[in-house]
C-alpha cells in the first residue's frame, strides 16, 4: 500500500503525439467536457498539462443555475444526468477559468453551448477576444447536449441546424483554432449529420454525447431525475460510441465524407476501452463519467494504451487509428 | 498493486487517493461501523469532512463513488493512520461496502469538503445529530472541547437501532439528549422538540448539525430563533465528491445576498443554516428559486 504523491511520466517507446486538425498535442487523451469542470478540482489529483488536452465543461454566453436535484441516478454501467449545463458564462469563464488553465500550461479545448445559433457565435467571439485565448487548441461546439428543455435545441438531430451553427462558429474563430462539432448517437444516420458539419467548416468530430434516457424510481413511481430524462453515460454506452465513430471513419474510407479527426468519446474507462476507439477511427479520446470513479482517470487510461501499444509492438499511435477497418473479416 | 489501482496525487493538494485497507468492522445498531488504514489521509483531516469510496473493484458496475462522513481519524494508529465511516446499508453500493471483511480494499479518495468551522471564543455549543448523521460530530467535540467550549450532544432517530454513538456521546460531551420518534430510548419526539431547552440551557453560540435535511431546516430554526448560528453538515448525493460532476448541487445564500447553486462536495458539506434555501426542498426534490443566478426562465433549461 502506498501514496504516490509524486507525478511520474511513463516512459514509453511508443510516439502518443497526434496531430488533431494542425495541432500537435504530445497525447491523445483528454477529459470530457461535463466531467471535469473547469480545471482546478482535477488540477488536485495529476498535472492538466499532461493531458493532450483539457475539454471544459460546456459554456453559454450567460450564467446559468442548471437544473433543480436530484440530477443524477446511477445506472447499470453508467449513470444518467440532468445537469442542465449548469455555468458562469463565457465572460467569467475567460477571465477566471481559462486563465487558470492557461497559467497552469494546458492545452484547452473549449466546449462552447448556446440557446441559438447566434448565441453559439457570440460565444465564441468572446472567447476570441479573451486575453487567455492563445491557451485554446480547439473549440468543441456542444450542438447535441440532451439535457435542455426544448429538445428542439438539440441542434445535432437536424444537419441543417448543425450546419448553421458551424458555419457562424467557424467566422469568429481564427483559421487555425480547429473547431470540432460534438455529435449526438440520437439520429437515424450520424455521418449524415457529420457531412453537414464537416461541410460548414467544423475541423473535426467529437462523438458521442450522451443518450438521451430515462429512470423511474421504483419506490415512489416517479421519474428519478427532477429533469424527468437525461443523458446516459459511462461504459454502458461504450459499444454506441465505438459503432458511431466507426461508422464515420468508414465513410471517410469509402469518400463519402473527407478525412478530418475524429474524437473518441463515451464509456471509456481503462486503456483497452481507449484502444477500442483509436481502432474504429478515433485519433484522439475522452474520458468522462469514469473520472467519477477515479479522478485521475484520464491520464492513467493514457498511460495504459501506451502500454498496449507498445505491448502490441506498435511505435506510432497514430498507425492504429481506424486500424479495425482493415481488419475486417471479408 | 496493479497500474490501474495505484494511488496518484498532487503534493500539496489536501486530498489523497489511497488504496486503504479495512482493518476494522462491526456492527452499530442500524449501521455498519469500519475502520480503514489509509495513508496520508488523516493527517489532512478535520471534523465535517467526508470521504468518497469506490464500490465493487475496478471493473464495477457501479461508477458512482459513495460519500460518508468521517467519523474520526488516528493519524499515529498501530497501523498507520487510520479513517473511519458509519455506513447504512440502503442499495447496492453501501451494501457492498457494509460486507467488506477485514483486510478487503477500497479506493477511498479524501479529505473532501470543507469542516466545521470552529469558534474563536471558548463559547458553549450544541451538536445534534439525526441517525447516522451523528458520525462526525463526536470528533467535533472533542475539537471544540480542547478549546474550552461547553459541548452538549441532541441524538435523535425514529428508533433506538438507528440512534448512533450515544455510549460515545457520553464520553466526548458534557451532557448528553435523546430523542426518538417512537419512545424507545430518550424523550418521545424530535430533536427540534428539546433543542430550545438545550440552547437555553447551556446559552449555546453554536449549533452544529448533521442528518437528513428536514431536520437541519428545523435545527437551523430553531437556532435562529434562539439567537444561535447553526452550521449544518448536508447529506447530498454526489457522483463524484470532488466538485467535477455537478450533481450535488443546492441554493445557498453568498454573502452578497444572492441565491447560487453551488456544489455541497466543495463548497460544503458545511454550511452556515440561515445561508441554505430551505424553502427550495420539498418532497426530496429542490428547485431552482426564480431568483437564483441564472435560473431558468420560462420554458425551462
Amino acid at each position: 500500500m502506498t501514496t504516490t504523491t509524486a507525478t511520474t511520466t511513463t516512459s514509453t517507446a511508443v510516439d502518443m503525439s497526434v496531430d488533431l486538425a494542425g495541432r500537435r498535442l504530445p497525447s491523445p487523451m483528454m477529459t470530457a467536457s461535463g466531467c471535469a469542470a473547469n480545471g482546478r478540482e482535477l488540477g488536485r489529483f495529476f498535472d492538466v498539462a499532461e493531458l493532450g488536452a483539457f475539454v471544459t465543461k460546456s459554456v453559454m454566453a450567460d450564467p446559468r443555475s442548471g437544473r433543480g436535484t436530484p440530477r443524477m441516478a446511477e445506472t447499470p454501467s453508467g449513470m444518467l444526468n440532468s445537469i442542465g449545463l449548469q455555468g458562469p458564462g463565457i465572460t467569467s469563464f475567460v477571465e477566471n477559468d481559462l486563465a487558470w488553465l492557461k497559467k497552469s500550461g494546458a492545452r484547452t479545448l473549449v466546449s462552447i453551448a448556446g440557446n441559438t445559433s447566434g448565441e453559439f457565435a457570440d460565444v465564441a467571439a468572446t472567447l476570441r477576444a479573451s486575453d487567455a485565448f492563445d491557451a485554446v487548441v480547439g473549440v468543441e461546439v456542444n450542438i447535441s447536449c440532451p439535457n435542455v428543455a426544448n429538445r428542439g435545441l438539440v441542434f445535432a438531430c437536424d444537419p441543417l441546424a448543425s450546419a448553421k451553427v458551424i458555419a457562424l462558429v467557424r467566422e469568429q474563430l481564427p483559421r487555425d483554432v480547429p473547431i470540432f462539432a460534438k455529435l449526438t448517437p440520437d439520429v437515424t444516420d450520424i455521418v449524415s449529420v457529420a457531412q453537414s458539419c464537416v461541410k460548414a467548416g467544423a475541423d473535426g468530430l467529437t462523438m458521442i454525447n450522451t443518450l438521451l434516457g430515462m429512470v423511474i424510481d421504483t419506490d415512489l413511481l416517479r421519474p428519478q431525475v427532477a429533469g424527468v430524462t437525461g443523458g446516459l453515460s459511462g461504459p454502458a454506452v461504450r459499444p454506441v460510441a465505438v459503432r458511431a465513430v466507426w461508422q464515420t471513419r468508414a465513410a471517410m474510407l469509402e469518400g463519402r465524407l473527407p478525412f478530418v479527426p475524429i474524437i473518441g468519446v463515451g464509456g471509456v474507462r481503462t486503456g483497452r476501452d481507449a484502444l477500442e476507439l483509436v481502432a474504429a477511427g478515433a485519433s484522439a479520446v475522452q474520458v468522462g463519467t469514469a473520472t467519477f470513479n477515479d479522478p485521475s482517470a484520464p491520464v492513467r487510461v493514457g498511460r495504459e494504451l501506451a502500454g498496449l501499444l507498445q505491448d502490441k509492438g506498435f511505435e506510432r499511435l497514430t498507425d492504429v487509428v481506424g486500424i479495425a477497418h482493415e481488419r475486417v473479416a471479408r | 498493486m496493479s497500474e490501474a489501482t495505484t494511488p496518484r496525487t498532487r503534493p500539496g493538494s489536501g486530498v489523497v487517493q489511497v488504496t486503504g485497507e479495512l482493518i476494522a468492522t462491526r456492527r452499530a445498531g442500524a449501521y455498519q461501523h469500519l475502520t480503514f488504514v489509509a495513508p496520508g489521509l488523516a493527517e489532512l483531516a478535520r471534523p465535517g469532512q467526508f470521504v468518497a469510496l469506490a464500490v465493487g473493484g475496478p471493473t464495477s458496475a457501479n461508477l458512482l463513488r459513495r460519500c460518508f462522513s468521517i467519523h474520526k481519524v488516528s493519524p499515529s494508529g498501530t497501523y498507520g493512520g487510520t479513517v473511519d465511516v458509519v455506513v447504512a446499508a440502503h442499495g447496492p453500493g453501501t451494501q457492498w461496502i457494509s460486507q467488506l471483511r477485514a483486510h478487503d480494499e477500497v479506493d477511498i479518495v479524501g479529505p473532501l469538503g470543507k469542516a466545521f468551522p470552529l469558534p474563536k471564543e471558548p463559547v458553549p455549543c450544541v451538536l445534534v445529530g439525526g441517525g447516522y448523521g451523528s458520525a462526525p460530530l463526536f470528533w467535533l467535540a472533542e475539537a471544540l472541547r480542547a478549546r474550552g467550549c461547553h459541548v452538549e450532544v441532541v441524538l435523535g432517530a425514529a428508533t433506538e437501532s438507528k440512534l448512533f454513538g450515544v455510549v460515545e456521546a457520553r464520553r466526548y460531551a458534557d451532557g448528553v439528549t435523546v430523542t426518538t420518534d417512537d419512545g424507545s430510548m430518550g424523550t418521545k419526539g424530535w430533536v427540534s422538540d428539546v433543542l430550545p431547552e438545550v440552547i437555553r440551557r447551556t446559552g449555546a453560540a453554536v449549533v452544529y448539525g448533521c442528518g437528513p435535511m428536514g431536520m437541519l431546516k428545523s435545527i437551523t430554526d430553531v437556532a435562529t430563533a434562539e439567537g444561535a448560528v447553526a452550521q449544518v453538515a448536508v447529506e447530498e448525493s454526489m457522483a463524484c465528491g470532488v466538485g467535477v460532476c455537478m450533481t450535488c448541487v443546492m441554493p445557498v445564500v453568498d454573502k452578497h445576498g444572492v441565491t447560487k447553486m453551488v456544489r455541497s462536495c466543495v463548497e460544503g458539506p458545511v454550511f452556515r443554516g440561515d445561508r441554505v434555501r430551505w424553502d427550495a426542498f420539498s418532497d426530496g426534490l429542490c428547485r431552482v428559486p426564480d431568483d437564483a443566478v441564472g435560473a431558468p426562465r420560462t420554458g425551462g433549461h
